[in-house]
């Protein structure tokens, strides 16, 4: 029985959930660069968050399962590597539930330079809030958490740990 | 999408792994291959660049990363605090996929190459002798898990590797450009992360400052081989493909000396390691250091030839 023709089958991709953050959708992570239905077929394209990302073969796999679930045909998932994904594509309803689920969402990501790639010293002193009591007295204490993309900081008022997401 | 389907995998990234969920493609055990990439990947050779020399570019770009991540996942379980062993891993992960889209590109292009045959990444990663080998000798040897070297080894190789994918966005080999697009987001955290360690350890306390300078006569015979240029590498500079690695030593030059300036360390004395012959890791010339790396690396792969799960 084909359920989810009435989203078409862009809606069924963006509904796929993060396979490591599964608060978010990979609409509102921005992964998703386009779905072409033809002859009954999907063809999407994804492109990775980071080179590494483990995730993304699960990502195939799951969106794979979601179309093959709503009653399309043969689905083709094909990854690009060019534009490189970035965090300001996450979507606003990504950050917000981003927030919700206890996860700081990125700030902008640093702009590219045309001459040599600065050298950053210092950690950079841009405020990042508190997800759980919105204090932004926080500091980070590893820049590498979990997965690939989020750091962890600590809020010194609450004194709750958290997970950012870090600006790529 | 159904709520069928979300329940059957939304939290749960075990469960597909585990094979409870139906898969009509099994997986190859040592890597998934990036067949849904077949695009990007076979993107045509760009004119005035010959198909052999700009496959041994990628594996050259390749292996230094393949090799270095294979190196800095020694520190698994290792590290000095688990912060670490996460951020030395996830640097691993992100070396680890730059190597796995420039084997392939390579294995592809290989197959151009009058008389070739084209291969795949894992076929280059797990299949080859350590002659075919393209990496620099600062990838080869463990730093026998002291903390300072493997700094002092991020810090030099993340600052080379900037030099050379910033310009390379703009190479004129497609899968180059994106990858090195992606790759110097990705390499810039490294340096910031191992600038800050360096700054922490040179500027702390006597042992530390110590242990750190030690590092870098370390690593310091290393870096003469960065700037040296093959001859692909000047034959596909002339294509628009390549970016000389010769022309990377001011900007390294100028990085290395304002972090070791910061943390009170001194510029290192020490000598350029020599060639053989002329010849060195871009030519397939190693220290003995990669044998036993490469032995580690491929050997689960050679003991069970084709494994899926």
């Amino acid at each position: 029985m084909v359920t989810g023709l009435d989203l078409g089958a862009r809606g069924v991709v963006a509904q796929v959930v993060d396979p490591e953050m599964p608060m978010l959708t990979l609409d509102d992570l921005g992964v998703i660069r386009s779905v072409s239905e033809q002859d009954g077929g999907v063809t999407v394209t994804i492109t990775p968050t980071y080179s590494g990302c483990p995730a993304i073969e699960e990502m195939r796999a799951d969106i794979t399962r979601a179309l093959t679930g709503a009653g399309y045909g043969p689905v083709e998932v094909r990854t690009v590597l060019s534009p490189a994904w970035s965090t300001d594509w996450i979507s606003e309803a990504g950050r917000r539930r981003l927030a919700e689920a206890g996860v700081a969402p990125p700030g902008r990501a640093p702009a590219q330079v045309d001459g040599p790639v600065p050298l950053t010293l210092e950690a950079p002193s841009t405020v990042v809030r508190c997800p759980q009591c919105g204090s932004p007295a926080t500091e980070e204490f590893s820049r590498f958490g979990p997965t690939a993309c989020t750091a962890l900081r600590r809020c010194t008022a609450c004194r709750e740990p958290f997970e950012h997401m870090k600006e790529i | 999408m159904s709520a069928h389907v979300q329940d059957e995998d939304a939290t749960n990234a075990y469960q597909s792994l585990a094979g409870s969920v139906d898969h009509d493609d099994p997986r190859w055990a040592f890597g998934s291959g990036f067949e849904d990439m077949e695009a990007d990947l076979t993107a045509p050779v760009p004119d005035g660049a010959d198909p052999a020399d700009l496959a041994a570019y990628c594996l050259m770009l390749g292996d230094d990363a393949l090799v270095y991540s294979h190196r800095l996942t020694e520190w698994v379980s290792h590290a000095p605090e688990l912060e670490e062993e996460v951020a030395l891993a996830n640097t691993a992960l992100d070396l680890l996929g730059q190597a796995r889209v420039l084997l392939a590109r390579a294995g592809h292009v290989e197959g151009l190459v009058p008389g070739g045959t084209a291969r795949d990444e894992d076929a280059l990663a797990y299949w080859r002798e350590v002659g075919e080998l393209r990496n620099v000798a600062l990838a080869e040897p463990s730093d026998d898990l002291d903390f300072a070297r493997a700094i002092a080894r991020l810090l030099v190789f993340s600052t080379w590797r900037i030099a050379l994918l910033h310009p390379l966005r703009d190479s004129a080999d497609p899968v180059i450009a994106a990858v090195a697009a992606k790759g110097v987001k990705e390499v810039t955290y490294h340096r910031d992360h191992a600038a800050r360690w360096t700054l922490r350890l040179g500027d702390g306390t006597a042992e530390s400052r110590a242990r750190m300078q030690d590092a870098l006569e370390w690593v310091w015979p290393f870096l003469e081989e960065l700037f040296r240029t093959s001859d692909e590498e000047r034959r596909l500079v002339a294509a628009g493909v390549a970016v000389d690695p010769a022309g990377t030593r001011a900007e390294v030059d100028e990085v290395l000396d304002r972090v070791l300036d910061r943390a009170t360390l001194t510029r290192p004395e020490a000598p350029g390691m020599g060639t053989i012959g002329g010849l060195g890791g871009r030519q397939g010339v190693h220290t003995e250091k990669l044998e036993h790396a490469v032995l580690v690396m491929q050997s689960l792969a050679r003991k069970h030839p084709g494994a899926t799960w």
